[in-house]
């Protein structure tokens, strides 16, 4: 059914539902199955390929991409998102250099085997942000009571704002 | 994959108020070139000699393997061409249309086109005369896409379109790219856009081609730099500056060359690096063309 095609969109979709409330129905499992564009970029986000990593690297880590699970190919990934093909080829890199996804010629893309799952992963990119405060504070010549300090007081902020969720550009 | 579809070198073509100065540009199978210019900057004129329309005063165009404009009917049996001032015949539908483009091209594919007629919400039994604007494009678009060409060349093909339509119009740009072997030269004013379907990235302004790149290196290499320099101090030289705003206390350089070592170059001398801002492909475009317009008036 036409519903199904993946190039058709959420506004196919929404147009078709707009006639009987049984084709509601249809919307949700479409919706369950989360439709088309399984990745969502948004044109104020970042950069595009950076957009990509970050949300796969948050489907791996939620569980929703499992390892050796296939993903899309390159070409396929860049119609459904409508972006080029060399954004989705720099994002997959990435993603392979991280030992996140793996590249098999002529196969295609899947979820490294032995990926970290679930809390590592979020873990990993922690450390990565803690290294690079340690080596922008060595740099300007901070001690490392003035780094620890500094980073206490981030704690102190944290608490005390209300919780507004960052935009995607900056969290990860 | 390493087939050029497009190669074009040293093209020249003069008019009396206008010169199109040496082009050299080359498109591989498979991938999209994005080309963008003012108005009047060469694009329609590049466009029309590489459709073999306009014959150039000199250099080479290779389409397809074929040199134009000697071979165009040749080559164009596997290009789809759109442009803005294209015409259909008004009192025509867009049926009558559609069969006979079928009859001209073997490769028409009857399936694709209905499937096309509803997303790009045209009704074949209506006549072109009552077509918007709009309209009149996605219909021009439905007749290149649906032959199934090789190489698909579009000269503004979502100017006037609004944001569903152009949306649909992409989507179906990038579906053709599911096919390794087809490729898309596309010009266009809106950057977005081209920022987001290009893997290649052509500017052009005054007839000249001032930059053609990998877009992913161009967004890379371009970089706004926001710094604070203490009184006694001073900006060190830095590569591929092509702008220099803000106060003499707080400068902020735009450079084509950055490179993540110019932050400790800076800490150095005692300068501070505020903020490294990444750049639109449209603030790339103008500060580039106006870079290049400073150092050399018309």
């Amino acid at each position: 059914m036409r519903l199904f095609n993946v190039r058709d969109g959420i506004v196919n979709a929404a147009i078709f539902l707009l006639d009987t409330p049984k084709k509601l129905y249809i919307l949700s499992i479409f919706n369950m199955h989360t439709g088309p564009s399984k990745i969502v970029l948004s044109q104020t986000g970042g950069p595009l390929y950076q957009q990509i990593v970050n949300q796969v690297k948050q489907k791996i880590a939620v569980g929703e991409w499992v390892a050796g699970e296939e993903i899309p190919s390159i070409r396929q990934l860049a119609a459904d998102l409508r972006v080029s093909v060399i954004t989705v080829k720099r994002a997959y890199l990435e993603m392979e250099h991280a030992g996140l996804i793996v590249t098999q010629h002529g196969k295609g893309s899947f979820v490294a085997a032995d990926v970290a799952a679930g809390p590592e992963l979020f873990e990993q990119e922690i450390d990565g942000h803690l290294e690079e405060v340690a080596r922008l504070g060595t740099t300007m010549g901070m001690s490392e009571r003035e780094i620890v300090s500094r980073l206490r007081k981030a704690l102190d902020e944290t608490e005390n704002a209300p919780v507004i969720p960052k935009s995607s550009k900056e969290s990860l | 994959m390493n087939n050029l579809s497009i190669q074009m070198e040293g093209v020249s073509k003069r008019y009396p108020h206008f010169f199109l100065d040496s082009i050299s540009l080359e498109l591989r199978e498979g991938s999209v070139l994005g080309f963008i210019g003012a108005n009047g900057a060469g694009k329609s004129t590049t466009i029309r000699i590489l459709m073999g329309l306009v014959r150039q005063d000199a250099g080479s165009v290779q389409v397809l393997g074929h040199s134009m404009p000697a071979e165009q009917t040749a080559a164009k049996l596997d290009i789809g061409f759109v442009s803005e001032d294209m015409r259909l015949y008004g009192a025509a539908t867009l049926r009558w249309h559609m069969s006979f483009v079928a009859s001209m091209y073997p490769r028409w594919d009857q399936a694709y086109a209905d499937t096309l007629l509803r997303r790009f919400d045209l009704k074949p039994e209506q006549k072109i005369k009552g077509l918007s604007h709009g309209q009149r494009v996605k219909a021009a678009l439905l007749l290149a896409l649906a032959r199934q060409p090789r190489l698909l060349i579009l000269d503004e093909p979502t100017t006037g379109l609004d944001p569903v339509a152009r949306r649909e119009v992409l989507g179906e740009l990038m579906s053709v790219l599911t096919d390794e072997g087809r490729t898309i030269f596309f010009s266009s004013h809106n950057t977005l856009e081209v920022e987001q379907i290009s893997d290649h990235i052509a500017f052009i302004d005054r007839g000249r081609l001032i930059a053609l790149d990998e877009k992913e290196d161009l967004l890379d290499r371009w970089r706004r730099v926001r710094l604070m320099v203490p009184p006694n101090a001073a900006v060190p030289q830095l590569p591929g500056v092509v702008e220099v705003a803000g106060t003499e206390r707080l400068p902020v350089l735009t450079t084509s060359q950055f490179d993540p070592a110019v932050v400790s170059l800076c800490q150095n001398r005692g300068v501070t690096v505020e903020a490294v801002d990444s750049m639109t492909l449209e603030e790339i475009f103008v500060a580039n063309v106006q870079s290049r317009r400073e150092l050399q008036p018309a």
